[in-house]
Parts: C-alpha cells; structure tokens; sequence
C-alpha cells in the first residue's frame, strides 16, 4: 500500500502573515473510513481493539492518544490515526469484525486537513459554513459545506477546529482560509 | 431560504446544506401495467400550491435520504420523517390539518 500511495500531505504551504487567526496546513495523516451497524456490539469492539475508542455519540467523536473516531453518518464513522498505523488499524478492524457486514478501508490520501485556531477561529469558517460554530461542543463533528465544498469541521478543543475535505479542494480551501483569517477580515466594525 | 433539520444526525441547518430530490411516495406500478401508468410513474409529477409531501437528501452532511411535508406556497415545514415511511406519520398529518384548517 504503501509504495502506491502518494506519501506526502496535500499542501506543503506556510500561512502569509497577519492574520487574525492561525491557520495551518496540517500534515500527513492517517485515515480509515468504517462503515457498519454503529450500534452492533461486534462493531463496537472491534472499533475498541484497533483505536482504543468507543463508537461515538450521533455527531461526537471519541479519542484516544492521537487517534481520534468521529461520527460521519449513521452507518460510518471516520478514523484519524498516525499515518503510518492506519493500514495496521484496517487490519485488526477486519480481523476482529469478523464475518459482520462491515468494510474498512485505509483512504488517508483522499483528503486533506487543516486547522484554524485562535479567539477568531469560529468567526473565520462562519464566513462560509452554516453551522452555529460558537455554540459547537468541542469535540462534536460537523459535515457540512465551507464556501462552495463539502467539508467536515471537528472543535478539537476551546479555540481550535479541524477542517477536512478532499484532497482535490485543497488549494481553493487553503486560499479562502487565509482570506477569511486576514486581518481586516476579522476586524470589529 | 428554508432551515430544514435532518431526522438521521438531528442537524437544523439551511437549505443549501441539503439538495431536494422531488415528490415523495410514488410507487412503482406492477410489472405487466399499461404504458399509460408506467408513463405517469416516470414523468407526471404534482406541483401543488399546497402542502407537498417530498424527498431531500443531507447532501454536504451526513448523505442520508428523509421525507419532508412542506407547504409550497407559505414555505411552512411541517415535520421530516425517515426515508423509509411509505406514507407520513399520523403525527404530521395532524400538524398539516391543524394549520392548514380554515
């Protein structure tokens, strides 16, 4: 798997300066989407043996150590991991599941994240996202859409949210976060 | 704009969050049915001035399919129920009668 994958993250880029929120491209990461009967208790085990995580609640996410499961639909649930584990966490998925109707699959070169934080962060993806973003638990998953492409945010605490979304919308993306975490962009009127 | 909210993942967000897929509840007929009737199935739609009973998909959220009572002309939504009902719950067949009575 490794030899075909692409191996390194979307963008390569550093943030231009000035801005009112940080914004960064984040690096390689591993990602694994599951999908099955979330409420089965062979999923839940299963999930347990190759994350460390519970299932998450409808729109949670469950962490542990640097993995963290988010909730994506009511049959899915997405796996943020270390790149290097995620065909490790496919396999004991599959391995532990069974002959339960599930599929796993390592999609860690499909997508590509980013992080916003500071005090402005929830104002900067508010400009194109119709979620209530103040009023967001940390830890909650939002998918949604941030200007005209489908993204999802998670609040991984206080101040800070992930973005991710396809590889593809990468650079569109990236560009219309910084404009929306310029400076002037975020000015009080 | 309409804000709809989602009966899988519970999200109450605006319209452009989600993507309409038309009139809900048309079955499909029986094999052997006349061109006539396969012909209303495929093409003839309502598009009443009145409460409309249709599909949505959560398209840019969690991609589920649900059913919605709206009402076309006052924009009005009456309630979303689960892709699977054949036909809308009592409880919002109640709510439709209670606003829509003269």
């Amino acid at each position: 798997m490794s030899d075909l994958s692409l191996a390194r993250a979307a963008l390569d880029v550093s943030p231009p300066s000035g801005l009112g929120a940080q914004v960064e491209a984040m690096p390689l990461r591993g990602m694994v989407t599951i999908r099955g009967d979330l409420g089965d208790a062979g999923f839940a085990a299963a999930l347990q043996a190759a994350t460390g995580c519970a299932v998450p609640e409808v729109r949670g996410s469950t962490v542990s150590g640097d993995t963290r499961v988010l909730w994506m639909s009511a049959d899915e649930v997405m796996i943020f991991c270390a790149w290097d584990a995620a065909p490790g966490v496919v396999a004991t998925f599959m391995e532990k599941a069974g002959d339960a109707h599930v599929l796993a699959l390592d999609v860690s070169d499909a997508r590509a994240v980013f992080r916003v934080s500071g005090e402005k962060a929830w104002r900067v993806l508010a400009k194109g996202a119709p979620v209530d973003l103040e009023r967001m638990e940390p830890g909650e998953v939002r998918r949604t859409r941030i200007a005209t492409v489908a993204a999802g945010i998670v609040r991984t605490d206080g101040d800070a949210f992930e973005i991710f979304c396809f590889r593809s919308f990468s650079t569109y993306l990236w560009n219309w976060l910084c404009v929306g975490a310029g400076a002037e962009s975020l000015s009080d009127l | 704009m309409l804000l709809i909210q989602c009966p899988v993942c519970g999200v109450e967000a605006e319209e452009t969050e989600f993507a309409p897929g038309g009139e809900a509840h048309i079955l499909r007929p029986e094999p052997g049915c006349s061109d006539a009737e396969w012909s209303a199935y495929l093409f003839e739609r309502k598009n009443p001035r009145a409460v409309h009973y249709e599909r949505w998909r959560h398209a840019f959220g969690c991609g589920k399919w649900f059913h919605m009572a709206r009402h076309t002309h006052t924009l009005e939504i009456f309630g979303v129920y689960a892709a699977d009902a054949p036909e809308p719950p009592q409880e919002i067949r109640d709510r439709i009668a209670e606003r829509t009575a003269p």
